[in-house]
């Protein structure tokens, strides 16, 4: 499998707190990379630093061979990165369906942005594929301030999606959600995998351990392990730092 | 912010069929005081792109609008007479356009509260770049030559008498053009881009979009309409100072657009046409105009959230 997304010695320091050291990783098409670790790992810094949302310290970051350290987070997800946030962070008086269009439009090019907006335009219907597949189909035309917390979580997933990426960043998507929902989101999360690359941040670990491809361990901003999610199973190293008695 | 619906838009055509009946049966006063109203709605219009639609509160909107109309005064200073309107128009909104754009990427780079006091900053920069310099003419301002209705030869001639039925269709046609676009321009991708800025700026760059460039496009088109409105205000008095760009200008067209209704386009004409309205009637019944014009806007900000353009009335 080739990587679609590298990272390549990734830092982050914040003052005297290096919350991101040395970091590597690669991400392909087909596979869900799940990262661990307890709070105060790096993790959702790690995510921050590969969206483009932080500057890394030192390292680099490389999409489709490209080198996109820098750059800033619009231009990164142009360049086909969906995130989701670990704290819900949508529009809420807007609808359901403008939340995802508006992710569909922010490809369209300056000139297209003239034209005005109808019922049947091609990104309503890229936004509404997007809703269907995380399961708000059917509350397309509500108030996303409406929503309870777990469709929020779902419109989370949704709105990275209808950007129509190719690398999804995904930080702890099941943030306050009940065991029958992490159900669910474990079936899409499998869908989600099979066209994208995934990078997965969560704490649930029944569902990391039954959909991950292949685990990072962090600790204290370092990489711990990585490897499938059998080797990390059996790895005394992590179950010394973190899993203990959970696995 | 949203658009009026199209039953709102024939209330609104309705209203102004009524003001272009004026010459029928209103006094001269009145159409000059309609006249004023609706370049106050046209500033206010302006103004209300940045803060109903982006979300960007700014206080160097006057600036433009006084650009706008010094534009008028430095245009005819360089052809040696009164330009054609066809010409001092859209060399006004292209000069106010122009110092929004200049502008633009320094006072962009600050957000909310700092974005309001950057923009207070560069306004008064302006401001005094007319009061302090020979540029404008001067602290006292001056008298200038009204630009000719028409072209080529071919113009309306401006009397006493006619001047004020003139003018009053003139300022209801410009305030109709610049309503009618702006209510097109929020109809498009980029009018949905600047809601999306204003309801979660950080998500919108999360997502890909371009957001400093979405806002100072937004920010030169605001400065380019609210030139128009100065051009119709220089037009209207023939007389420019350096007031027109102050601080307290841009605070004004803020309180008509918090008085129409920060929630919909329309809102800035309804709280022009009002304020002007409370103004009026202010100086009729007491020597503190001031006064009573706080105490109707405080009661209407307090009790209609969404302004005037927020009542509903019982159907």
């Amino acid at each position: 499998m080739t990587a679609i997304l590298q990272a390549i010695g990734l830092s982050r320091r914040f003052g005297g707190l290096l919350a991101v050291a040395d970091v590597s990783l690669a991400l392909a098409v087909g596979e869900l990379h799940a990262v661990i670790g307890p709070n105060g790992a790096g993790k959702s810094t790690l995510v921050n630093l590969l969206a483009g949302e932080l500057l890394p310290t030192a390292g680099s970051i490389r999409i489709d061979g490209d080198d996109v350290t820098g750059r800033g987070n619009w231009r990164v997800a142009r360049c086909g990165v969906g995130r989701s946030f670990q704290r819900t962070n949508l529009m809420p008086q807007m609808t359901v369906l403008e939340n995802a269009r508006l992710a569909v439009q922010a490809r369209v090019s300056a000139r297209g942005l003239l034209r005005t907006l109808r019922r049947d335009d091609a990104s309503v219907s890229i936004a509404r594929i997007a809703l269907s597949r995380v399961g708000l189909a059917e509350s397309a035309d509500r108030i996303a301030g409406t929503l309870s917390h777990g469709q929020l979580r779902q419109l989370e997933i949704g709105v990275a999606l209808a950007g129509q990426p190719k690398v999804l960043l995904l930080d702890e998507p099941l943030a306050g959600m009940g065991p029958e929902e992490s159900e669910t989101f474990a079936t899409l999360l499998r869908e989600l995998s099979r066209d994208h690359a995934v990078l997965l941040v969560e704490h649930d670990m029944d569902v990391v351990f039954a959909v991950a491809h292949r685990m990072t361990v962090m600790l204290d901003g370092r990489v711990l392990e990585c490897g499938t999610p059998e080797a990390i199973r059996a790895s005394a190293a992590v179950r010394d730092a973190y899993l203990g008695h959970s696995v | 912010m949203r658009c009026a619906s199209p039953r709102g838009n024939l209330a609104l055509a309705l209203a102004a069929l009524a003001i272009a009946a004026m010459p029928f049966y209103a006094s001269p006063y009145h159409m000059q005081l309609a006249s004023t109203a609706m370049i106050a709605a046209m500033f206010a219009l302006s103004l209300q792109l940045l803060v109903g639609g982006a979300g960007m509160v700014s206080l160097a909107q006057a600036a433009f609008f006084g650009i706008g109309a010094y534009a008028v005064h430095l245009l005819a200073r360089v052809t040696g007479g009164a330009p054609s309107i066809l010409l001092s128009l859209p060399a006004s909104a292209s000069i106010a356009g122009l110092a929004a754009l200049l502008i633009g990427p320094f006072a962009l780079r600050t957000r909310g509260f700092f974005f309001l006091m950057t923009t207070l900053a560069f306004g008064q920069m302006l401001f005094f770049v007319f009061h302090d310099t020979s540029l404008g003419g001067g602290a006292d301002g001056v008298f200038i030559q009204r630009p000719v209705l028409g072209a080529f030869g071919v113009a309306l001639e401006l009397t006493r008498a006619n001047r004020p039925t003139v003018f009053l269709l003139l300022n209801l046609l410009v305030l109709t053009v610049m309503y009618a676009a702006l209510w097109w321009l929020m109809r498009t991708l980029f009018g949905h881009a600047l809601l999306g800025i204003r309801a979660n700026e950080d998500r919108m760059r999360a997502m890909g979009h371009d957001v400093l460039r979405l806002k100072l496009a937004a920010f030169v088109v605001a400065g380019a309409l609210a030139g128009i409105a100065g051009h119709m205000a220089a037009l209207n008095d023939a007389f420019v100072n350096p007031e027109l760009l102050g601080w307290h200008r841009s605070a004004e067209a803020l309180l008509i657009v918090l008085l129409g209704g920060i929630a919909a386009l329309h809102g800035p004409i309804l709280g022009a046409l009002a304020y002007t309205l409370i103004g009026e009637i202010g100086q009729s019944i007491t020597e503190r105009q001031r006064l009573v014009e706080g105490l109707v806007i405080l009661a209407a900000v307090l009790l209609l959230r969404n302004g005037i353009a927020g009542i509903r009335l019982p159907t």
